[in-house]
């Protein structure tokens, strides 16, 4: 009788140490996605800030291509609005910001005293490597989540998780189809 | 990605392990053979051991980088290489972002030193920063962060400290028998004449002291080639763009410049062997490098950017059935694809103009004025100029300095 007794409290107290070995290994992954998720924020953020730089730079070289400066700005805006918006909301709006920027320096091509300009080299420099980060953020962040939502969905891991209530994350997908390529310029 | 680091630090602290047991089972049987106490032998080794051990932990780095002659650099001094630190950073998931230090020297190499990730460092050659692309010195930058997110820079300076340790016991010890000859003639007057005991000692001592210099060697080479492997196959995974740390190490391997500032026990440090021989496969044990054609070769067939990719290449180009990271944690990475170059401004005009601004880099790194005369002649006047007006060699007008 006692032996028995001990035997489930044993039993207990081993699934126990499981439940919150596993819990706490949710939590990290969980907080990595935060992380991760954070560091985009931080990129995204220093993009939006050197747009208005860049507009600056750009208008006394291409006094006729106003339309494409003005959908900068406008898409840059839009992008700052969503920001507080949900994952997917937010990468559509960054989305169109990408593409209205790829035209932007696309036209950018056909100025030569413009491409000439140390000026805008160096903001070219920038944007290219904001660019960069903000892709292998993503491609950081959407790793984290993928072994975050493994982690909710497999046995047993997801007993614990449905108990204590983790939601699986979302993915930080690119919706505008431009921006999966790498812009193409040509030099002609 | 972190089940395959910690299973990785388990195999490697196996062959730590191993290294420290043949350096205490030198130390006893020179202790034995030398003062006639096995503990004492014992405890000196480990004393030696336990001393460089401490120095190599907190003032490794700045050793490394103080004999390297190496500078560190801010974002200002050169903004693409520190962009480029800076996406690796980000791809990688590191906390904190390590300092990047450049060394004037037309070799092409590059390495990382640090204890943990949180004081980390990146150093490459103003020749590599010259003669790579934006694509080949992400990979290059891309597989240094590797080291460093793997933690291999500990290990490696961990390792390199018992191998010194264990040569440098080794190396005293035959210079005293050959020279000295005290221990015997000590030991011959104390336990007068000495049986079959005392010669299996001194076998045995003699036998250590030529084999566990060659045996440490070996692991550690081991341990440094398996290291590799894995750093290219992060960097892919960071970059999902194996091309470019591929093309990078073509370019790495037609250098025919040798690092100066390097020696045998950094070596294992960079991030190609900078004493390696030109046109020669050292495939053999005695390489702390897998030979570059072969990771060039790994890379290129790789289908996609995971680590189950660069596991199969490896696989195949080997032709082996070695398991390079498990297969388990290889499928919880994940798969990647791959991505596209980056679009890049003509080849030529791209090294004339990198060319240009790593030479800018190392005069202003050097304290040098630059003074732009109207002409557009760029005068450079060295930090112990002290005239008030330079002439232009170039079209004779007189520049304030």
């Amino acid at each position: 009788m006692t032996i028995a007794i001990w035997v489930v409290i044993g039993i207990v107290v081993i699934l126990l140490f499981v439940f919150i070995g596993i819990y706490n290994g949710l939590v990290r992954l969980r907080n990595q996605v935060k992380n991760a998720w954070a560091q985009i924020d931080v990129q995204l953020k220093r993009r939006h800030d050197l747009i208005p730089n860049l507009v600056e730079t750009v208008k006394g070289y291409m006094k006729h291509e106003r339309g494409t400066m003005e959908a900068v700005t406008k898409a840059r805006t839009l992008a700052q609005q969503a920001a507080s918006a949900g994952v997917g909301e937010r990468a559509k709006a960054e989305g169109e910001l990408s593409s209205a920027l790829t035209r932007l320096l696309a036209v950018a091509e056909r100025y030569p005293d413009l491409k000439a300009s140390q000026n805008f080299l160096a903001l070219q420099e920038e944007l290219t490597s904001t660019e960069n980060k903000i892709s292998f953020s993503r491609q950081f962040y959407n790793d984290s989540v993928l072994r975050y939502n493994n982690q909710t969905q497999m046995f047993p891991s997801n007993v614990v998780a449905s108990m204590a209530s983790f939601k699986p994350g979302e993915f930080f997908e690119v919706t505008v189809a431009a921006e999966r390529e790498a812009p193409k310029v040509s030099f002609t | 990605m972190w089940e395959q680091i910690r299973s990785n630090q388990t195999r490697s602290a196996v062959l730590v392990v191993w290294m420290g047991v043949l350096l205490l089972l030198l130390g006893y049987f020179l202790g034995m053979y030398f003062f006639d106490s096995g503990a004492g032998g014992l405890i000196c080794a480990l004393i030696l051991w336990v001393i460089m051990s401490l120095v190599a932990y907190f003032q490794g780095d700045s050793i490394l980088l103080a004999m390297s002659g190496a500078r560190k650099i801010s974002h200002d001094d050169h903004p693409r290489l520190f962009n480029i630190v800076e996406e690796m950073k980000v791809a990688s998931g590191l906390e904190t972002m390590p300092s990047i230090y450049v060394v004037d020297d037309p070799a092409l190499n590059a390495f990382a030193t640090g204890r943990d990730p949180k004081k980390a460092s990146v150093t490459i050659t103003s020749g590599l920063l010259q003669k790579l692309n934006r694509d080949e010195l992400q990979g290059v930058i891309g597989h240094e962060m590797a080291h460093i997110k793997n933690r291999d820079v500990l290990l490696m300076a961990m390792c390199s400290v018992l191998l010194g340790t264990i040569v440098i016991l080794a190396w005293y010890a035959s210079r005293v028998l050959l020279f000295g000859g005290m221990g015997r003639t000590r030991r011959s007057s104390s336990s007068g004449g000495g049986g079959s005991g005392q010669v299996i000692i001194i076998i045995v001592a003699i036998a250590l002291m030529i084999l566990a210099p060659i045996m440490a060697q070996l692991v550690y080479f081991a341990i440094s080639r398996r290291r590799e492997y894995l750093a290219d196959a992060s960097s892919a995974l960071y970059t999902r763009y194996p091309e470019g740390l591929a093309s990078a190490l073509e370019k790495l391997a037609a250098s025919t410049e040798e690092l100066k500032s390097a020696n045998k026990a950094t070596a294992p440090m960079f991030i190609v062997n900078p004493f390696r021989k030109q046109g020669m496969a050292a495939s053999d044990l005695t390489s702390t490098h897998p030979p570059i054609s072969e990771r060039i070769h790994i890379l290129r067939s790789m289908a996609g950017a995971s680590f189950s990719d660069y596991a199969l290449a490896y696989r195949q180009v080997r032709n082996t059935s070695k398991v390079l990271i498990p297969a388990a944690a290889a499928t919880a990475a994940g798969t990647a694809a791959l991505r596209a170059a980056q679009p890049e401004a003509p080849e030529k005009l791209e090294e004339v103009q990198r060319a240009r601004e790593a030479s800018n880099l190392m005069w202003n790194l050097n304290d040098y004025k630059t003074i732009t005369c109207a002409c557009g002649t760029k005068l450079r006047l060295p930090p112990n100029f002290k005239l008030p007006e330079i002439r232009c060699p170039h079209c004779g007008r007189i520049n304030s300095a």
